[in-house]
Parts: C-alpha cells; sequence; structure tokens
C-alpha cells in the first residue's frame, strides 16, 4: 500500500479527518488555557502579555502555520466526504432511518458549517487586528506598555467587542455548536485512528462528553462574562 | 397466548427493473395472523396479487430461519423492521397492529441496484469477499482441537464477528450507504486468529479497495449499523480494522 492510497481510500480519508479532528482538540485545549487568563482580573495584563508572547515568539508563530493547515484539511475533506457519501445513494427513502443514531452524530457538516461561520467571524473580530492590524486599512488595536514593552491591547478589544449582545449570542451558539460537533469527533476520532480495545473505548467516550461539555462551557463564559462585567 | 388477526395497508415499492424508475403501490391485506411471520404475509400478499390477475411483489428470501441472510426490506424506517437483533423473516406479525400502514422499501444504495421491487443486487459484497475474506495458506488436515492455542475470550470474539450473514443491513441503515461494519466483520474474525494472521496486510488492504470500488461510502461512527445488525456485530470491529488498515500501510513493503 502506498501512502497516496493509505490517505485517499475510504478509510484513508477518514484517517485524516481524525488525526486532524485530534489536532484541533489539542489547539482548542490551548486556546481556552491561554483565555483563561483574562479570568486573573489583573485588567487584562497577564492575558495581554500572553497574547504578545503567541504573536511575537517564533515557536507558536511557525505552529500557527500547522493550525491553519490542520484546520484547512479538516475542512476541506470533511466537505469532500459529506458530498461523497451523500452521493452513494441516489434514491432516498421514503421514511429515514433516524433511532439508531443520534442527531449530532449524523449533523456533523451542518454543526461544523455553523462552526466555519464563527470562525470566520471571530478570526475578523480578533485575529486580522491583532496580526494585521494597521495595514491596508485594517483597524489596529490599542496598545498598553508594561516594563518597556509595548502590547497589543486585545483584553480592551475583547472587552470592546463584547458589549454587543448580538455577538455574545453568536459565539454562546458557536460553542453550542462546538459541544455538540466535539460529542461525536472526540470518541469518533479515536475509533477511526484504530482505538477498538474495550477499556480504552468507554474512557474515551466518558472522556469525550466530560470534554465536550467542559470546553465548550469554559469559551461559552468568556463573551457572557465581559457583557456582563463579571471580569474587571 | 390468544391469537388474533389484523387487516393491514401495505406501502410497498415497486420497481420493473433496475433501468425503470420505481414508485410505491398501496395494497389493502385482510385477516393477517399475528403468528405469521413478515414474509409469510408477503406470501399472502402475492398469492392475491396473482389470484387478481397482477404481477407479484419480488423480494429476496432463502432459509427464513433467520441465518442465511437472503431476506432484506426496510419495514418502516428500519432494515429488518422494527425488533432488534431480528432478520425479516424471524419478524412476526404481532409486531403491528391492526390497521397500521406499513411502508416496505428495498435496501437503497447505488452499490445496491434494485433487480426488481425489494429484491437488491447485493453481490458487491461477494467481490469483496473474493478480494481477500478467506485464508489462502495451506492450513493442511483438521487438527486437534486442543492444539492451537486460542484463549476462550479471543476464539468468542472471533466468532462473533464470524456471526455476520452479509445482508446488507449496514449498509440499508448508514446515512453514508457505508459498508464498514460488514468489511470489518469479515477483517476481524480472521485478524483475532492465527489462522489469518500471515496474509493479513494483503487482506485489509485489498478488501478495502474493493469496497471503494463497490461505490460505497466511507463511515463516520454513527452507530446505526450496529443498531440495524440482525446478528448485534459490534461497531469495535470497525476500529479493528482501522487499526489493521494502518499498520499495514505503515509497515507494508
Amino acid at each position: 500500500m502506498t501512502f497516496k492510497q493509505m490517505f485517499t481510500s475510504s478509510v484513508g480519508k477518514k484517517l485524516v479527518m481524525g488525526f486532524t479532528g485530534i489536532f484541533l482538540i489539542l489547539f482548542l485545549i490551548v486556546h481556552a488555557g491561554l483565555n483563561a487568563t483574562i479570568f486573573a482580573n489583573d485588567g487584562g495584563l497577564m492575558f495581554n502579555k500572553a497574547g504578545h508572547f503567541m504573536g511575537s515568539n517564533a515557536v507558536p508563530r511557525i505552529l500557527e502555520i500547522g493550525l491553519f493547515l490542520g484546520i484547512f484539511l479538516h475542512i476541506y475533506q470533511g466537505y469532500l466526504l459529506t458530498l461523497e457519501n451523500k452521493s452513494k445513494r441516489a434514491v432516498g427513502y421514503a421514511v429515514n432511518y433516524d433511532k439508531g443514531s443520534k442527531w449530532y452524530s449524523r449533523s456533523m457538516a451542518i454543526l461544523g458549517t455553523l462552526i466555519l461561520l464563527f470562525l470566520i467571524a471571530h478570526i475578523y473580530h480578533f485575529w486580522t487586528p491583532s496580526r494585521l492590524g494597521g495595514m491596508g486599512g485594517i483597524k489596529a488595536l490599542g496598545e498598553v506598555e508594561h516594563n518597556g514593552v509595548i502590547l497589543h491591547n486585545l483584553y480592551a478589544e475583547m472587552d470592546l467587542v463584547f458589549t454587543n449582545p448580538y455577538i455574545v449570542v453568536l459565539y454562546v451558539l458557536a460553542c453550542v455548536s462546538l459541544g455538540y460537533h466535539l460529542a461525536h469527533g472526540f470518541q469518533s476520532a479515536f475509533k477511526t485512528i484504530g482505538v477498538h480495545n474495550k477499556k480504552y473505548h468507554t474512557m474515551l467516550t466518558s472522556l469525550g462528553y466530560g470534554f465536550s461539555i467542559f470546553i465548550s462551557l469554559l469559551f461559552a463564559i468568556m463573551p457572557i462574562s465581559f457583557y456582563f462585567d463579571w471580569i474587571k | 397466548m390468544s391469537h388474533t388477526t389484523m387487516n393491514l395497508n401495505l406501502k410497498v415499492w415497486r420497481q420493473k427493473n433496475t433501468k425503470t424508475p420505481g414508485a410505491f403501490e398501496m395494497y389493502r391485506v385482510e385477516n393477517i395472523s399475528d403468528e405469521m411471520s413478515f414474509l409469510e404475509m408477503m406470501d399472502i400478499l402475492n398469492e392475491q396479487l396473482i389470484t387478481e390477475g397482477g404481477e407479484p411483489v419480488a423480494f429476496d428470501h432463502d432459509c427464513r430461519e433467520g441465518i442465511c441472510g437472503m431476506c432484506s426490506m426496510y419495514i418502516n424506517g428500519k432494515p429488518h423492521g422494527p425488533w432488534q437483533a431480528n432478520t425479516t423473516c424471524q419478524l412476526h406479525m404481532r409486531a403491528f397492529k391492526d390497521n397500521d400502514t406499513i411502508v416496505i422499501e428495498p435496501w437503497r444504495a447505488n452499490a445496491f441496484p434494485v433487480i426488481k421491487d425489494l429484491t437488491v443486487d447485493r453481490s458487491a459484497f461477494d467481490r469483496i469477499i473474493q478480494a481477500g475474506g478467506y485464508v489462502s495458506v495451506n492450513t493442511g488436515n483438521a487438527v486437534d482441537g486442543n492444539s492451537l492455542p486460542i484463549e476462550k475470550a479471543k476464539a468468542d470474539e472471533a466468532f462473533a464477528a464470524a456471526m455476520c450473514i452479509g445482508c446488507g443491513a449496514c449498509v440499508a441503515a448508514c446515512k453514508n450507504s457505508s459498508a464498514m461494519l460488514f468489511l470489518s466483520a469479515k477483517v476481524s474474525h480472521l485478524a483475532l486468529l492465527p489462522q489469518g494472521g500471515p496474509e493479513r496486510k494483503t487482506r485489509v488492504t485489498n478488501m478495502v479497495a474493493q469496497l471503494d470500488k463497490e461505490g460505497f461510502g466511507a463511515c463516520t461512527n454513527t452507530g446505526a449499523c450496529e443498531a440495524a445488525c440482525p446478528k448485534e456485530i459490534s461497531i469495535a470491529n470497525i476500529a479493528r480494522l482501522n487499526k489493521e488498515y494502518i499498520v499495514a500501510g505503515l509497515t507494508s513493503e
């Protein structure tokens, strides 16, 4: 079997989804961890310092390229698989079989699309002004000085963006989509990469549900906290 | 137990041949005993149709004991009807109530083209088996049972996978028309036993390649196949198939 064959067969395409999925789960942990520094209640100093490190150090900048590649592959392969799978049944059923599986397991493409739409808004809100601010008419972020180092005031930007209740609702809905996407995706990714041992399977399924609830709640509480001024 | 009879409305998919598009037809059958099997009810419908000078409904069946894998039929939105771990031939009419309308459809997947009415062509499964679902190394004469050391748990697991009768309910149930539960059962029962060892890499490679050639979809682990399988083949077999595939992909020449 060549590598091309390995990653382009029906099992191979799923491997790409599984591996990039697990990679994106790891990214979510890093992202949530860094963002949790807003709860330090120090006027956003720790958060802005973390943001400065992520934007100025070579290591996270190089990893960021990998992240964008991973996201692109996951989205591209996801849509490709969805369309291909749909095309395998030209004449559909009069009565659909929906008792044997969970609605969110059957709706990964729709949930993924909702997350993608959110992602576009999210990148526009924070990533573009932070990385490309000041270039070609893109809004530049405010700046704060700490120990002689100029930091982007991402914290103030979050505070500003999340004064808009519609944006807060959009972010919270995206977290709900993410939660359901992960509720299926987490355990499915591990099955896809070949984890079949009963003990791991049981463990990963519970861990998957726990992780989905925890990570989506953690992300959702951030815009809500800014909106209600729970953090200072 | 009291014996009752019922009258039923049947909404049956009729299709002349593979090329002609099909449509649903409504039929009424009366005095159906609740002790009849679903196929016996279909026999009565066909006798009625023949008496009236119509064309009987074509459907697959053979042993009518739930072990051959010939019967199919997607009944009221589930392969093999409403009962769990059951084939259509072993579905009994006590599953239904008087005056119920039962929707009967063929397995629907491009890889399973309709031959006529409720009969579909499942020879794609045969070609997948031909691609590697066997042991071709010479294992000699039948040996004494105790000379092959296989632990009980492994033997049971291999047997549970070998229970697959190849009926195609997994494909019919799957939103992707994926045959992965079938393939994984066929790969697993050999992968778990020493006789399947020498050919394990070529087996999984060739069988997956054949599966793709037949036009089945890819697996998304929704679990519908496992829930519809008359032999309760575990979806864990699909994860084992994936492992076999990865190992073959990474370590083959």
